[in-house]
């Protein structure tokens, strides 16, 4: 069965092979195009203190 | 012994991958896709390349698994008519659950990950496609009235828009047009396909207008149709989409599409019996090149404009 089978098999495995190419590619892509993220955990952000406060 | 009992008779076995990938129907896909992609480009919103690309891969795969689910319903009739008895349903190789299975699975993901890849207004256009074509064509329209491809064309009619949604994320002016374009061509393509393949139809069963309304009154319906569509492909060319180029191609083409529909409407059966039906064979072919040639020219309109040249 598994010879008989053997270029269905191929077939299915490159298509789950492209299809992880598309989602790898599909994040990269989303990710660039993102806007300016800040990642400052545990650090104090400026940014964030609303003008004029005191502190 | 009828083609498709032959057909039944050497095919059998497992279906390969083959069978499997031509229950897409890779040429109606392939259509899809050269109409998405005008979509896509011919809108003022810029898309990254790899998000059209894998959009456009995604509104072909929901083509696709629409195309999956309307063999699975239609194996019965696809046995009888000889144009499609070698169909991988009707011919054993594939069975008819597989066909459904792989119909509903394509669908999920290809709506979902157009919905990912670019945005939901595109995906919902995209199952709402598929719905119509599986559904309201493919179980009701076709097999009860003889209008079934005028309102099932819409199906096909979508992907342009779709392919603007993608860019856009809306629906306008110009994205209906890409569809008028497509939904109005429809009838005169396929009634002049039936006029030559009018049996098939007859022994199916399936109520075409050449079956039900005779094939004079579909070369009038013909010409009406192409008529019709020749004032809202003119019109195209004066929105955001159109210019010079494309007007230019649009009266060419129209002129040609309406006095082909009009030379049809004016012959005489006995006449395109003599000759196998010619000049509806070659209004068929030429029906294709219409279509083919309205979106290059829309897409070359586009590249012009693109590249910083005026539209007129």
């Amino acid at each position: 069965m598994h010879q008989r089978r053997f270029g269905r098999n191929i077939g299915v495995g490159f298509l789950l092979v492209g299809f992880v190419a598309i989602v790898f590619g599909l994040t990269v892509v989303k990710v660039k195009n993102t806007g300016f993220v800040e990642g400052y955990d545990h650090v104090a952000r400026p940014a964030l203190i609303p003008e004029g406060a005191d502190n | 012994m009828s083609d498709a009992t032959q057909n039944i008779n050497t095919t059998s076995g497992e279906g390969q991958f083959s069978d499997y990938w031509a229950l897409l129907k890779p040429r109606v896909m392939s259509l899809v896709v050269f109409t998405a992609a005008v979509g896509v480009f011919v809108a003022p919103v810029g898309v990254h390349p790899f998000v059209a690309l894998v959009s456009i891969l995604f509104i072909a795969l929901g083509g696709g698994a629409s195309g999956a689910l309307n063999m699975w319903y239609d194996h019965d009739i696809d046995t009888i008519m000889k144009r499609t008895a070698n169909r991988p349903v009707p011919a054993g190789r594939v069975a008819p659950g597989e066909a459904l299975t792989l119909g509903l699975w394509l669908s999920f993901i290809s709506v979902t990950m157009l919905g990912l890849a670019s945005n939901w207004v595109a995906a919902g256009i995209l199952a709402f496609t598929i719905f119509f074509y599986a559904v309201v064509y493919t179980m009701w329209l076709k097999r009860w009235t003889p209008q079934n491809i005028v309102i099932g064309g819409a199906a096909g009619a979508f992907p342009p828009m779709i392919g603007w949604a993608v860019a856009t994320g809306g629906v306008s002016v110009e994205s209906v047009l890409l569809f008028c374009l497509v939904f109005m061509w429809t009838p005169p393509h396929f009634w002049a396909l039936a006029l030559f393949m009018n049996n098939d139809y007859t022994n199916a069963g399936v109520p075409m207008l050449t079956v039900t309304h005779g094939k004079r009154e579909t070369r009038k319906q013909i010409f009406i149709y192409a008529a019709l569509l020749a004032p809202l492909a003119i019109g195209a060319a004066f929105t955001s989409i159109g210019g010079w180029i494309y007007l230019t191609a649009a009266i060419v083409l129209n002129a040609k599409f309406v006095w082909g529909a009009w030379k049809l409407w004016q012959r005489q059966e006995d006449a395109a019996e003599a000759d196998v039906y010619a000049a509806e064979r070659a209004y068929f072919r030429f029906s294709l090149v219409y279509l083919f040639a309205s979106f290059c020219a829309l897409l070359l309109q586009a590249v012009w404009v693109k590249s910083g040249m005026g539209a007129w």
